[in-house]
């Protein structure tokens, strides 16, 4: 099939529109009129993608060059249909969001919030760039701005803890991407000349399988956002940030973005032929399933909700990486929407966590027996969160989670079958416990009033949002499958 | 008029110097204008010499008609175009930058001050568009005299330290000078073109061999090419703002660009990488450069020293480039001129604005800015993510031309060099962050309490350093036009 491209700037504008909206915001007189401006911008970026969906569902791409920097590479836009899916996702859950950040930082009385509105805003418009890279060293460009628009989000408290975690954060993130990336991709360009991403690679298949297995780990365990172990720790450090930036930034836009850039390497830079012919899918494979299981079984261990959550992301981040290295189409189905699907559940689930901070300033799994009678919204959300998480139905994680199981299938890779089985089991394990004990415990081990007292209605719409949208991807998954059969 | 750029570039300054010497008895302030007037002056001529050549190639001029070799002709090509329009904006953004310090740092000495500043950029200047080698070493004086004046004018170890650096500087100088007058005894001219036109035939003689290492080691020593750099720290910590955010952008950068118009015009590349065989040495001299200049960096503790150690490691990634043997390496390592003047221009205006403001630069006189002078930090966190290496900073681009150079000559060594470098200075710019950012740590919890006032610098200084940070994000995304326009052509056709 032939693909058609059109050229349109609506891509940089799509980008842009979140970075321009900067200054007004901070030169905003009062913060009603800031928070307008974020949602204006929120909606106008929702918008702008949008539009493009019908002409991505024809089999269109659309391209924008902003200027040929190197030889035979360039900043440029490409919006296809793996990018859009991840763009519409990210830009749906920016809105949800800013209405939980009103929520959140006003009831908690932060400081710096017009810093922490910018800087959500330009993380936006990094992760939309990140979608729309036409090639790795666009797709670079976001990513590190992404990584330096986080960190004074990350570090937002700005103590002594916040310094610490901000190192570390620094340290894989920046380390991983200067470290590993730069000189696997220089090397990439010095060998083939080029680095834009294509369905066939950019390899002409002759080079030796060393120095291929050398890239293909550089580049996977470069981009530290995947959160593939060895390089996940960052993660569960980043939780000290302020829960909506844990929600969006460390459930969907940023470690996203990091699974997304690994899978663009995979289909787009080394190609799913070569992979095959080379045998390297398999190796991503056994580091994935590896994530997956050691992660799974941390997060059972965790007290702090965030962190077990923190965890719970590593995990499900590899179920990404792993659905697109098993190389079978159904496979890839799986780990592309998987990117949907887990956004819906997993944002809920902090939306949660955040609000029971905001009502009753508990962080810890052990201080929430009896919270369900407390604030039952919330935690009827969490329970359809963990649902979705876990992949059962009715909520849309089940069909990226069937995917994924009929592409260890497909592929013939029993022992992935296994771990993907036991991983659910392990999911199910260290949620329903929370949930049980919220809702069903002995007044004497209750440890709240016996009253319903939610947290500020702007926390406790978006967690209801998207709950619910969790349940209607189960339902309505059409347009996400679509996406994901398109850019196969 | 526009035939008559060359000349200008140099004579009006020089012209404009006297006249502020001079008016400088009468009125005072008469001074910042007139400086403000001739640099413009210098930097409209570059940049309509910058069109000029990219119309018509390159550009010959007979200072008064004489002809050479008696006569001294000003040759102006792609490489030496492209650097006068850096030299000449950078000394009139800074200019305009630096006036509150100027006044506030020592009020009495305005009118010599420009005197020696605009004096200093018309050597600068000199340097880059001459083509006649021993004109060079004149001009090169008149730029490294007026520096160590303007040097000197600083805190009270800065006279110290520019005797340090008078002393280096000199031996530079007379290096330089003594590899001139082997060339002269070799092909008995002294105009650059002349002697490469000469030179081909002699390539195997010894004396053509000394002359050229000569001059190497004193183009070297005038660049704070390690270990030749140890005049350089002290020199631009204790240095006054604007004179230390003037020569910390320009002076080594123009010594790079006198290299490698040594390198490409006088000598020619085959010269350089085939007939002599210490190309791999130099990469590993620039290897050496750029690791000890960032792990020196990482021991200090006060903002200025560690930008100064910064130029060291940065000189060795153009050295290096420079020398790698090949094109994309040359490319690199022109590129980085630029680069590296305007991104050393932001940092050092930050520092500017910050002593303006805080009466101090080591680290612990840094808590709080972020709060305090969000637009100056603001600028130099954009010159820092250039100094890292961070797209779309322009020093992103030349890192890359520098690492893919590396990579297709086979020296992965400097390639692992540069990625350290990169990573040092991540380390180095958000451990100052850090310090901006989160101390004083407030010991209650932070809901609530009331936030600094801003304190910012004033207008004079803050538009022109937002312009820099501006620019060097423009470069950055100009990188391809600049390379495949300029800096294309500059390269001879003969370096693959």
């Amino acid at each position: 099939m032939i693909m058609e491209t059109i050229t349109s700037i609506k891509p940089l504008l799509a980008v842009l529109v979140s970075l321009l909206v900067t200054p007004i915001l901070i030169s905003s007189r009062s913060p009603n009129v800031r928070e307008a401006w974020t949602f204006a911008a929120a909606g106008i970026k929702l918008f702008i993608i949008a539009s493009m969906v019908p002409a991505v569902l024809q089999g269109t791409e659309i391209v924008y060059t902003i200027a040929e920097v190197v030889p035979g590479v360039a900043i440029k836009f490409r919006v296809d249909a793996f990018g859009m899916l991840f763009a519409l996702v990210s830009s749906t859950l920016w809105i949800v969001t800013t209405v939980y950040s009103i929520g959140y930082m006003r009831a908690l009385n932060e400081h710096s919030q017009t810093r922490y509105f910018c800087f959500f805003a330009i993380a936006l418009s990094a992760t939309i760039g990140v979608a729309f890279s036409a090639n790795l060293l666009t797709l670079y460009l976001f990513y590190e701005m992404l990584s330096f628009a986080t960190y004074p989000l990350v570090t937002h408290h700005q103590d002594r803890e916040a310094r610490s975690s901000g190192r570390k954060y620094l340290l894989y993130i920046v380390g991983g991407s200067i470290g590993l990336v730069l000189p696997a991709m220089l090397i990439c360009y010095n060998m083939t000349g080029t680095l834009e991403f294509s369905r066939q690679g950019i390899f002409a298949g002759t080079e030796p399988k060393v120095m291929m297995t050398v890239l293909l780990l550089m580049l996977v365990l470069g981009f530290a956002k995947a959160a593939i172990m060895p390089f996940h720790s960052w993660l569960p450090a980043a939780m000290v940030a302020p829960t909506p930036v844990s929600a969006l930034l460390h459930a969907v836009a940023v470690v996203k973005v990091g699974a997304f850039s690994v899978l663009r390497v995979l289909t787009g830079i080394f190609g799913i032929d070569l992979l095959a012919r080379l045998n390297l899918g398999t190796v991503i494979c056994y580091l994935a399933a590896f994530t997956v299981i050691t992660a799974s079984l941390i997060a059972l261990s965790q007290d702090g909700l965030k962190r077990r959550l923190a965890f719970s992301t590593i995990a499900q981040l590899s179920y990404i990486v792993l659905g697109v290295a098993l190389l079978s189409p159904k496979g890839m189905i799986g780990g592309m929407t998987h990117i949907a699907m887990h956004a819906f559940g997993k944002i809920t689930l902090f939306f949660c966590a955040g609000a029971i901070f905001v009502a009753t300033g508990k962080k810890n799994i052990s201080e929430m027996v009896g919270i369900g009678k407390r604030m039952p919204v919330t935690m009827v959300a969490f329970f359809i969160g963990s649902l979705s998480v876990i992949g059962l139905p009715p909520t849309g994680g089940f069909f990226s989670k069937w995917y994924l199981v009929l592409g260890t299938l497909q592929a013939d890779q029993w022992p992935m079958l296994v771990v993907l089985l036991s991983s659910s089991l392990l999911n199910a394990v260290y949620f329903f416990p929370i949930v049980y004990k919220a809702f069903f415990c002995t007044p004497e081990e209750a440890m709240f009033e016996n009253r319903v007292e939610e947290a500020p209605i702007w926390c406790v719409v978006p967690l209801a949002v998207t709950a619910a949208g969790s349940i209607a991807l189960f339902f309505y998954p059409t347009l996400f499958l679509k996406l994901a059969e398109l850019a196969m | 008029m526009s035939d008559q750029y060359p000349a200008l570039i140099v004579v009006v300054p020089l012209l404009s110097a006297l006249i502020i010497s001079a008016v400088g008895w009468v009125n005072k302030r008469l001074c910042f204008p007139i400086t403000v007037a001739a640099l413009a002056v210098a930097s409209y001529s570059s940049i309509g010499l910058l069109f000029r050549v990219l119309d018509e190639g390159v550009i010959v001029y007979r200072l008064g008609g004489w002809q050479p070799p008696i006569g001294i002709a000003y040759y102006v090509d792609y490489l030496n175009s492209l650097v006068l329009v850096v030299v000449s904006t950078v000394a009139l953004l800074n200019v305009i930058a630096a006036k509150k310090s100027i006044e506030l740092e020592f009020p009495e000495k305005t009118a010599p001050f420009y005197t020696l500043y605009v004096l200093m950029v018309t050597g600068l200047l000199g340097i880059v568009v001459t083509g006649d080698a021993f004109n060079l070493y004149v001009l090169l004086e008149i730029a490294s005299l007026t520096g160590y004046g303007l040097l000197a004018m600083g805190e009270d170890r800065a006279p110290l330290a520019t005797l340090n650096y008078l002393y280096m500087g000199t031996i530079g100088a007379c290096f330089y000078l003594l590899g001139i007058g082997y060339l002269y005894i070799v092909t008995g001219s002294l105009n650059m073109v002349d002697i490469a036109g000469i030179l081909p035939s002699l390539y195997q003689s010894k004396a053509v061999l000394a002359a050229f290492i000569i001059c190497m080691v004193g183009v070297w020593l005038k660049m704070a090419f390690f270990p030749l750099h140890a005049w350089l720290p002290n020199t631009y910590t204790y240095a006054p703002s604007a004179s230390s955010s003037l020569i910390a952008p320009l002076m080594t950068k123009v010594m790079v660009y006198v290299m490698i118009r040594l390198m490409l015009t006088v000598f020619t590349p085959e010269f350089v990488f085939d007939t002599l065989d210490i190309s791999n040495v130099v990469v590993w001299l620039a290897v050496i450069a750029i690791v000890m200049g960032a792990i020196l960096a990482l021991a200090e503790r006060n903002l200025k020293r560690m930008l100064a150690f910064i130029i060291v490691a940065e000189v060795g990634y153009m050295v290096g480039g420079a020398w790698l043997g090949n094109r994309i390496g040359m490319t690199g390592a022109i590129l980085h001129i630029v680069n590296d003047a305007l991104m050393t221009l932001c940092v050092f205006l930050v520092v500017g604005n910050i002593v303006y403001k805080v009466k101090g630069y080591a680290f612990k006189d840094l808590q709080g800015l972020f709060r305090k002078m969000p637009f100056t930090m603001g600028a130099f966190v954009i010159g820092a993510m250039s100094i890292i290496g961070v797209p779309p900073t322009c020093g992103f681009f030349s890192k890359w031309y520098l690492i893919a150079g590396a990579i297709q000559s086979g020296h992965y060594e400097f390639m692992a060099a540069l990625l350290l470098s990169s990573l040092v200075s991540v380390i180095l710019f958000f451990r100052i962050f850090e310090i901006c950012y989160y101390e004083p740590f407030s010991d209650h919890h932070e809901h609530d309490h009331q936030p600094e006032p801003m304190d910012e610098a004033p207008l004079t200084m803050l538009v022109p350093l937002l312009i820099v940070a501006a620019i060097l994000i423009l470069v950055g995304i100009y990188t391809g036009d600049i390379v495949n326009h300029i800096i294309k052509f500059a390269i001879p056709e003969s370096l693959i």
